[in-house]
C-alpha cells in the first residue's frame, strides 16, 4: 500500500498545475470564481486550448487523438483543473458520444466525426429521456422507421442539456417495435440539428435559467448512414455511454476545492460580526461533510487503483454517483447557509462582468449560492436518479 | 386544554381559505411576482377591504384584535397560495413594532396607513455583518439637538424597496452587539440621505439593501423608550416566526398533496411510481416531517398565551428549529419525488420548495435557534 505519487506522477503534476496558470483565460476564470454562467463561445474556447495541449479527450484511447493517461494521471489532472476552478468539458460529445462512435462506429463515421469533436468545432446534445420515459429509460417512444435510404424520426426528447447550442443530436429511437424485450428495437442514430422537423422548446429551471431544452422531431429524415454499429443494438452502446457518463461522476476533486473555500469563508469575520466557524452546529457539519468527503475521495482512489491495475472496478464504485452529488447537494446547502440573509436575494444579472459597483447588491458571489443551491437538486436526478442507482445496486451488487 | 377554534377564528380562516382556493391561482401569482413591484396593488387592496390587514391590530388602533391563533390561521393559507403580497414586513413587521411602541398621534401618522392599504411598510432590523443576532446594531443614531442623525447600512430589508414607511433599529448607545442602546425609529423612505437598492429575492419576495447617510429625524420619530427597544423587537420577530411556521405548514400540506397526486398519476416501469415501495416510505416520513412541527406550531401559538417568558421563548425556539430543518428537508424530497419536473420553473412545486427554503434562512435558520436553545 503507497498512498504517494511517483517521480513521474509529479512531474506529471507540475506540468499540467503549470498549463493552467499560463494557458486558463482570465476572463473565464472570473467568470467561475463569481458564478456567473458560462456562455458557448467560453466553453469552445476553453475547449480548443485543451486540444491544442493535448489535454481535451482525457479518456480517448492514443489512436484517436486521446490521452492514453493512466487512472491516477486523471486524478491528477482532474485536482488540478478543480484547483484551478476551470470548467468542465461539455461532456455530450467528448465523453458520450464519441467514445460510442470509436467503440461501435463504421470507420466512415470516426473519420467524420471524431476530429471535430476533439477540435469542438461541433456542439453536440443529447436525446434520451422523454416525457413518458425517464428513469424508465427503455420504454422510450421516439420511432425512427425506414424510408429508403433514411430513417424518419417522429417523437419528444427532453432534458437535452445545452441543445440549443448544438449542431448535433445522438438520439435512442425505435427502429422495431415487434420485440421480446423493450431494450431490443432500440438504435443509436446521429441527427443533424438544421434537418428540417426538429425544434427546440427551452426550458426554463427552478432557478430561472436556461439550460435544459425539449427536442421535437416531426417527420425528420436522417440518412441510415448516421446509425451508429448495429440497428437494435442501442440499448447496449447507450449503457456503455452512461459508464461513461459516470466517469468522474463523483467529482471528488470540484467538492475538494469547494470545501476548502467554504472554510476560509468559516473562518473569515466581519467587522463587527463573529466567525461562522464559532457556531457549534455549522462547524459540526463542516467537519461531518470533511469526513464524508475523505471517505468518498478514498472509495473514488479504490476504483481507480483497480482500474489501473487492469482489474474490473469493485462494487464499491457503484456508490460514487450516489454519495457524489449528496457531497455536492451537502456544500450547496453550507454555502447557502453561511451566506446568511445574503441566501436571498435573486439577482443573476448583478454577476454580468460588465455590471458597476454601484449596481451590486453585495460585494460577493454570495447571492449565487442560493441559485446553486437550487439548481443542483438536478444532481441526485439526471444520469440516473439516485433511486434508480439504488435499484442497480440491490440488483446487481446486493444480488436481491 | 383546548385545540378548537372559536367561530369568529373559524370565520376568518374561511374567507382566507375560499380566497386562496378561488381567486388566487398560481399563474396570476406568478404574473404578479414579475412586476416590479413584485405583488398585485390591487389584491393588496383586496386584503385591506376584506380586513386582514386589520387583523393583528388593537380595536381603538382600528384593528380587529386578532392575536397569535388569527395569525396562525391566515398564514397558513397564505401559504397554500404562496401569496407575495407584503402581509409579513408591512403588516406584522413594521405594524408590530407600530402597535407596540407607537403613540396614539404616531400611531395616526404612520400605522393608520398601512392598515388601511394607502402605504407600504418594512422593518429594517439586519446589516451585513449581524447574520441572525438581533442586538447586532452597527447602524448609528446620534442626537443632535432635537433630531437624531442615522447612518449605516442595513440588509436585505424585506419590502423595503416598495415601503413609504420604515422602522429602522439603530444604535443609539453602547457596542455594535450590546443589547442595550438599540431604538427605532419611523421614518419616510423618501427622507433625504436614504438610498435603496431594490431585488427580488429567490422565492419571489421582495427586499432591499438600505443605506443612511446623515438622515436626519425628528424625536417624534423615535419609537418608545430611547436604547431601549431590543424587547420590542424580539417581540416582532416572534410574531415573525410564528407567521412563516404557519406559513410552512401550509406549503407542506400542499407540497405533500402534489407529490401524492403526481406519483400516483406517473407510470414508469409498468406502474405508478406510488406503487413502489421505496418511494411509499419517503412519502410517510414526508408526512411525519408536516404534521411534527404542525404540533410545534400549535404549541408556540398557545404558549404565546401563557405566563412564561422563558418557555414562550423556548416554544418559539423549538419551532423554527423543528420548521428550518423538516420543511427544507420535505421540499427538497417533494422536488425529487417529481424528479425532473420538479425542478423545472413551470411547476409550482419548485416554488414552494424555495420558499420553504428561504423560511429557514429569515429570522434565523434551524443552526442558530439551535446553538443558542436553553434546555428546559
Amino acid at each position: 500500500m503507497d498512498l504517494t505519487f511517483s517521480q513521474e506522477e509529479l512531474a506529471f503534476r507540475e506540468k499540467v498545475r503549470a498549463f493552467f496558470a499560463d494557458h486558463y483565460p482570465e476572463d473565464i476564470r472570473t467568470k467561475m470564481n463569481r458564478g456567473i454562467r458560462l456562455a458557448k463561445e467560453d466553453f469552445v474556447r476553453w475547449q480548443k486550448i485543451l486540444h491544442q495541449h493535448g489535454y481535451m479527450a482525457v479518456n480517448w484511447p492514443v489512436e484517436y487523438g486521446g490521452t492514453g493517461w493512466t487512472p491516477v494521471q486523471k486524478y491528477i489532472f482532474a485536482t488540478e483543473m478543480a484547483e484551478a476552478n476551470a470548467p468542465d468539458v461539455v461532456p455530450f460529445g467528448v465523453n458520450m458520444v464519441g467514445p460510442v462512435i470509436y467503440s461501435f462506429g463504421s470507420e466512415e463515421l470516426k473519420q467524420r466525426f471524431l476530429p471535430d469533436i476533439l477540435e469542438s468545432n461541433v456542439w453536440w446534445c443529447q436525446g434520451y429521456s422523454e416525457p413518458g420515459a425517464g428513469s424508465d429509460l427503455a420504454s422510450l417512444k421516439t420511432l425512427a422507421v425506414r424510408d429508403g435510404d433514411d430513417y424518419i424520426i417522429n417523437g419528444t426528447k427532453t432534458w437535452t442539456t445545452l441543445g440549443q447550442h448544438a449542431d448535433w443530436i445522438f438520439v435512442l429511437a425505435r427502429t422495431n417495435t415487434d420485440v421480446a424485450r423493450r431494450q431490443e428495437g432500440i438504435s443509436f442514430i446521429l441527427c443533424d440539428m438544421n434537418t428540417p422537423g426538429i425544434t427546440v422548446r427551452p426550458i426554463i429551471t427552478i432557478e430561472g435559467g436556461h439550460e435544459v431544452n425539449e427536442v421535437h422531431f416531426e417527420d425528420v429524415r436522417v440518412p441510415v448512414a448516421n446509425l451508429v454499429g448495429e440497428e437494435g443494438r442501442g440499448w447496449t452502446y447507450g449503457k456503455v455511454l452512461l459508464q461513461h457518463e459516470r466517469t468522474n461522476i463523483a467529482g471528488v476533486a470540484r467538492s475538494k476545492y469547494r470545501l476548502a473555500r467554504l472554510k476560509e469563508l468559516a473562518h473569515k469575520a466581519p467587522d463587527g460580526g463573529s466567525a461562522l466557524i464559532d457556531e457549534p452546529s455549522f462547524r459540526a457539519k463542516l467537519v461531518r461533510t470533511e469526513v464524508d468527503l475523505k471517505a468518498l475521495e478514498f472509495t473514488d482512489l479504490r476504483t481507480l487503483a483497480a482500474i489501473s491495475t487492469g482489474k474490473a472496478p469493485g462494487p464499491e464504485s457503484s456508490i460514487l454517483k450516489i454519495k457524489g452529488t449528496e457531497m455536492q447537494q451537502q456544500l450547496d446547502t453550507l454555502y447557502m447557509e453561511a451566506a446568511g440573509y445574503y441566501a436571498m436575494p435573486f439577482v443573476p444579472d448583478q454577476f454580468s462582468l460588465d455590471v458597476s459597483a454601484d449596481d451590486m447588491v453585495v460585494d460577493s458571489t454570495e447571492p449565487t449560492t442560493a441559485l446553486r443551491y437550487f439548481n443542483y437538486r438536478k444532481a441526485s436526478i439526471y444520469g440516473g436518479s439516485n433511486e434508480i442507482q439504488k435499484n442497480i445496486i440491490a440488483k446487481h451488487v446486493l444480488g436481491l | 386544554m383546548d385545540f378548537s377554534i372559536n367561530e369568529d377564528q373559524a370565520m376568518l380562516q374561511d374567507s382566507v381559505a375560499k380566497f386562496i382556493a378561488n381567486d388566487y391561482d398560481f399563474d396570476s401569482r406568478q404574473a404578479s411576482a414579475a412586476t416590479d413591484v413584485g405583488f398585485s396593488r390591487e389584491r393588496w387592496t383586496e386584503f385591506a377591504e376584506l380586513g386582514w390587514t386589520a387583523v393583528p391590530f388593537a380595536e381603538e388602533d382600528g384593528g380587529l384584535d386578532g392575536g397569535p391563533v388569527e395569525l396562525m390561521l391566515m398564514m397558513e393559507q397564505f401559504g397554500k397560495g404562496l401569496v407575495v403580497e407584503p402581509f409579513l414586513p408591512c403588516i406584522i413587521l413594521a405594524g408590530g413594532v407600530l402597535k407596540r411602541l407607537a403613540t396614539s398621534q404616531q400611531k395616526a401618522q404612520w400605522l393608520a396607513p398601512l392598515i388601511d392599504g394607502s402605504k407600504l411598510g418594512a422593518l429594517a432590523y439586519a446589516e451585513p455583518q449581524s447574520r441572525f443576532d438581533l442586538a447586532n446594531v452597527a447602524t448609528t443614531a446620534t442626537r443632535d439637538g432635537d433630531d437624531f442623525v442615522l447612518n449605516g447600512h442595513k440588509a436585505v430589508v424585506l419590502n423595503g424597496g416598495n415601503a413609504d414607511t420604515l422602522i429602522v433599529v439603530a444604535r443609539t448607545s453602547g457596542d455594535v452587539t450590546d443589547e442595550h442602546g438599540i431604538s427605532l425609529f419611523a421614518i419616510d423612505a423618501d427622507s433625504d440621505g436614504i438610498r435603496r437598492k431594490a431585488y427580488p429575492t429567490g422565492d419571489a419576495r421582495q427586499a432591499a439593501e438600505v443605506y443612511f447617510d446623515n438622515v436626519r429625524v425628528s424625536a417624534e420619530q423615535l419609537l418608545g423608550d430611547v436604547d431601549d427597544g431590543l424587547p420590542t423587537l424580539k417581540a416582532v420577530i416572534t410574531d415573525g416566526i410564528i407567521a412563516i411556521a404557519a406559513e410552512a405548514v401550509g406549503i407542506m400540506q400542499t407540497l405533500n398533496g402534489k407529490t401524492l397526486e403526481y406519483t400516483k398519476s406517473r407510470v414508469q416501469f409498468g406502474a405508478p411510481i406510488a406503487s413502489f415501495q421505496a418511494l411509499q416510505h419517503r412519502m410517510v416520513d414526508m408526512f411525519v416531517m408536516y404534521e411534527q412541527p404542525r404540533s410545534l406550531l400549535l404549541h408556540a401559538v398557545m404558549m404565546q398565551d401563557e405566563d412564561n417568558a422563558e418557555a414562550a421563548a423556548r416554544a418559539v425556539a423549538a419551532l423554527k428549529i423543528q420548521i428550518g430543518t423538516e420543511a427544507r428537508k420535505l421540499g427538497e424530497e417533494a422536488v425529487q419525488l417529481h424528479g425532473g419536473m420538479g425542478v423545472t420553473w413551470e411547476l409550482d412545486v419548485a416554488h414552494y420548495f424555495k420558499r420553504l427554503t428561504m423560511i429557514d434562512t429569515l429570522f434565523g435558520n434551524a443552526d442558530y435557534h439551535l446553538d443558542r436553545y436553553v434546555l428546559s
